[in-house]
């Protein structure tokens, strides 16, 4: 009786723990199509899109997460395939450079302003 | 003095947002891919459309100069306009035509077949849409022009087109 409660407990992590890696499985696939963008639909994610291009490329990261691939890597998969408009995220690079700084900027030279015009007032 | 470089200012500024946003206007929305590039073709799995036989692009793209893999879909119209481009195509003997059929009905695929006839040497079929996204694509049709090495040297997106295969067809010389 007692190795049977032990079995069924051990029985019982087990499966929710697999249940676990399939909710979490989802959940990243979720995350990583609404950074996706749908190229049918385009200004709509891969996951509110229900576009056929979309609803296939939720079965290919969910093809590609289960071959092992990591987030990042499926993201750098996408942008060589479709390039770098496909994500909602666009990386760090010489092409968005202007996009990345100029925010910065204008942040820096607004506060600037502010502060000088602060020291006069005073 | 310094009111008049402030005013000059903010003037060159609306100025200069106004030539970028009005040249905008003209610039298309819609987003495409680039067509030109050379990747290898990613390795996959598919099944014959008649026969049904399971087949690799291994067992597909071996022995010829050129291939020309085409996605294709009988509920696509754009498809239907560019048959007898492929028809045309499907002549030049130094080429191998593969057609992957997206997302379709056997029964429908058989029959617009059937209808227009059948320029590719074989059908393979991509039931749910992710050999083609893995391929690169993003609709029907494309046209993929590969080389022996198994590289994509040439991407039509959309249907084809007279001068597309005027293009195709010096690419194959």
């Amino acid at each position: 009786m007692k190795l049977l409660k032990i079995f069924l407990i051990i029985f019982f992590i087990f499966n929710f723990t697999q249940l676990n890696s399939v909710e979490n499985n989802n959940e990243l696939i979720n995350k990583i199509s609404k950074n996706i963008r749908c190229l049918i639909c385009q200004g709509q994610s891969v996951y509110d899109s229900q576009s056929d291009f979309a609803l296939s490329m939720k079965l290919v990261i969910e093809k590609k997460l289960n071959e092992g691939l990591k987030e990042k890597e499926i993201y750098e998969y996408l942008i060589d395939q479709y390039g770098q408009w496909i994500t909602y995220d666009p990386e760090f690079n010489q092409k968005t450079l202007i996009l990345w700084t100029l925010p910065i900027l204008l942040f820096i030279i607004g506060g600037a302003i502010i502060f000088r015009k602060l020291i006069v007032l005073k | 003095m310094k009111n008049k470089i402030l005013l000059f200012t903010i003037v060159l500024f609306f100025i200069f947002c106004f030539v970028i946003l009005f040249k905008g206007l003209n610039n298309s929305n819609i987003y495409v891919p680039k067509t030109i590039s050379e990747k290898t073709l990613v390795n996959f799995n598919s099944k014959d459309l008649f026969s049904e036989i399971e087949i690799s692009s291994d067992q597909i793209f071996v022995g010829n100069e050129f291939y020309i893999l085409n996605i294709w879909s009988s509920w696509c119209s754009p498809c239907r306009d560019e048959h007898p481009q492929l028809m045309q195509l499907s002549k030049n003997s130094s080429v191998k035509l593969i057609g992957l059929n997206y997302k379709d009905n056997p029964k429908n695929a058989k029959k617009f077949i059937d209808i227009l006839g059948n320029p590719y040497s074989m059908i393979i079929i991509d039931e749910n849409g992710t050999i083609s996204i893995e391929l690169g694509a993003y609709g029907v049709p494309e046209t993929y022009i590969i080389n022996k090495d198994k590289k994509i040297i040439k991407k039509f997106i959309g249907p084809l087109s007279e001068e597309s295969i005027e293009e195709i067809n010096l690419i194959l010389k």
